[in-house]
């Protein structure tokens, strides 16, 4: 049988389908940055930023942007009817404290177990930044990390041990990526959905690890 | 009578000290006081510690402080960004020390620092490279009710620079959208607060249900033209 990955668009539509409505959440830079435009109209998702947002909106029409008002890229936001502004340690609170109920993050390595690493790949001469990734991944109830499966070489970035600096210890509790969607605990890795036609003999073999059904 | 307001900029930051430790509000160029800064780098204090959650974008505000060589150490949680060029180099060179913190870790000492906790227990970065001193031993950890946890120290600094948006001569302070981020704990965190406002009004002009930094957390007040925030730290797409 041969399979298709899910492109980008189609991986953040799947995640945004497991949020319920009210939730409060909080969208990781780069890849989970998307799942915003896959929010469908009649959803209603109070979207948090690090830098002292709920409530945060798209982003502005052209000429209308107001760098008073960006996201945790930097990026010109709007700011949605019932959105609130907040200063860095009430925002911190919100996450350390148990209140958002999703972070959505993106990975380069996730062990099976649910520790993460996604700030630093610990090469010689390059220079660190964390940001709030270490909070978020502890802080929120529920961390997703959204991803590709499979590194540019074709190795997995879901992996026994992460070998990268970590960003936080057993704090994934599901990996959504192009080619199947998994749960991590401290029993290891559990299928939640694949894409059609991948065998999961095939799944385990491109991941190297066993996966529970 | 009670007026925390100063005429100018010059006057604001002339007594800032060399090895001064100063925190910078702001995120990105979002509520980054440039004014102030730019008074800084006229004023001339070097060996400074400067406490930011970034390291400064293109050649203004904070990177054209970090330019001058005069800062010996930045404080901050995401220093590379897109137009960090200054910081990068300086930092490859050897001649800027980092000390890399959480941002939530960095929040959390300024607000301990504020309000006078000793030292604080938190769940972030355990188990990471973060978790280090400086010199490299680990922080101290505990388990409490069966979680892990590091014990973090306050950042105090002797000034903190911060860019509101209306305020009085009591030092009450209001802001603007997102560039709330890190004024009001910075406020709290330093010995001597200096505020920029874009308009001075009279006592009992802001709301008193709405003042976001009450005037005890603030030393000196002094108005600047309002200039729109510019963007920074992103690539922009062409």
């Amino acid at each position: 049988m041969t399979y298709q990955r899910r492109t980008k668009d189609q991986l953040a539509v799947r995640v945004a389908e497991d949020m319920p409505d009210g939730a409060y959440v909080n969208l990781g830079i780069g890849m989970p940055t998307l799942v915003a435009n896959h929010i469908g109209g009649g959803r209603e998702i109070i979207l948090h930023s690090e830098n002292g947002i709920l409530g945060m909106g798209p982003a502005p029409r052209a000429g209308e942007e107001d760098y008073d008002l960006i996201n945790a890229g930097k990026q010109p936001v709007t700011l949605l009817a019932g959105g609130a502004f907040f200063h860095h340690s009430d925002s911190f609170a919100m996450m350390r404290g148990g209140h958002l109920d999703i972070c959505v993050l993106g990975a380069f390595q996730v062990s099976a177990t649910g520790d993460l690493a996604n700030w630093s790949t610990g090469e010689p001469g390059s220079i660190p930044a964390v940001g709030g990734a270490m909070d978020l991944a502890i802080g929120a109830k529920q961390t997703w990390v959204m991803m590709d499966l499979l590194t540019k070489k074709g190795e997995s970035k879901l992996v026994r041990e992460c070998t990268y600096p970590l960003t936080g210890i057993g704090c994934v509790s599901r990996v959504y990526s192009d080619l199947a969607t998994f749960e991590c605990s401290p029993q290891g890795l559990k299928l939640i959905d694949k894409v059609e036609g991948l065998e999961l003999a095939e799944l385990e073999r491109l991941v190297g690890l066993p996966i529970r059904t | 009578m009670l007026n925390k307001r100063v005429r100018s900029v010059a006057e604001a930051v002339a007594d800032v000290k060399d090895g001064a430790t100063v925190m910078v509000g702001g995120f990105g160029t979002a509520g980054i006081p440039n004014e102030l800064i730019e008074g800084l780098i006229e004023q001339g204090a070097r060996d400074l510690v400067i406490v930011n959650n970034n390291a400064g974008n293109g050649d203004t505000g904070l990177a054209a402080l970090l330019k001058t060589g005069r800062v010996r150490k930045i404080i901050c949680s995401f220093p590379r960004q897109a137009d960090s060029y200054v910081f990068d180099e300086l930092y490859r060179a050897g001649k800027l020390e980092l000390e890399l913190v959480p941002q939530g870790n960095l929040a959390e000492r300024i607000r301990a620092a504020g309000a006078g906790i000793g030292a604080f227990f938190t769940p972030t970065g355990y188990g990471t490279e973060l978790a280090k001193n400086p010199d490299g031993g680990p922080k101290e950890t505990r388990e409490i009710n069966g979680r892990m946890y590091v014990l973090e120290y306050p950042i105090y600094a002797d000034v903190a620079l911060i860019r509101a948006e209306r305020g009085d001569v009591w030092g009450n302070l209001t802001y603007r959208k997102a560039a709330r981020n890190f004024g009001p704990v910075m406020a709290t965190g330093a010995k001597c607060t200096i505020a920029t406002v874009h308009e001075f009004v009279e006592l009992g002009q802001l709301d008193p249900e709405n003042i976001v930094t009450p005037g005890i957390f603030v030393s000196r007040v002094v108005l600047v033209p309002r200039v729109a925030t510019g963007a920074g730290g992103f690539k922009k797409e062409a």
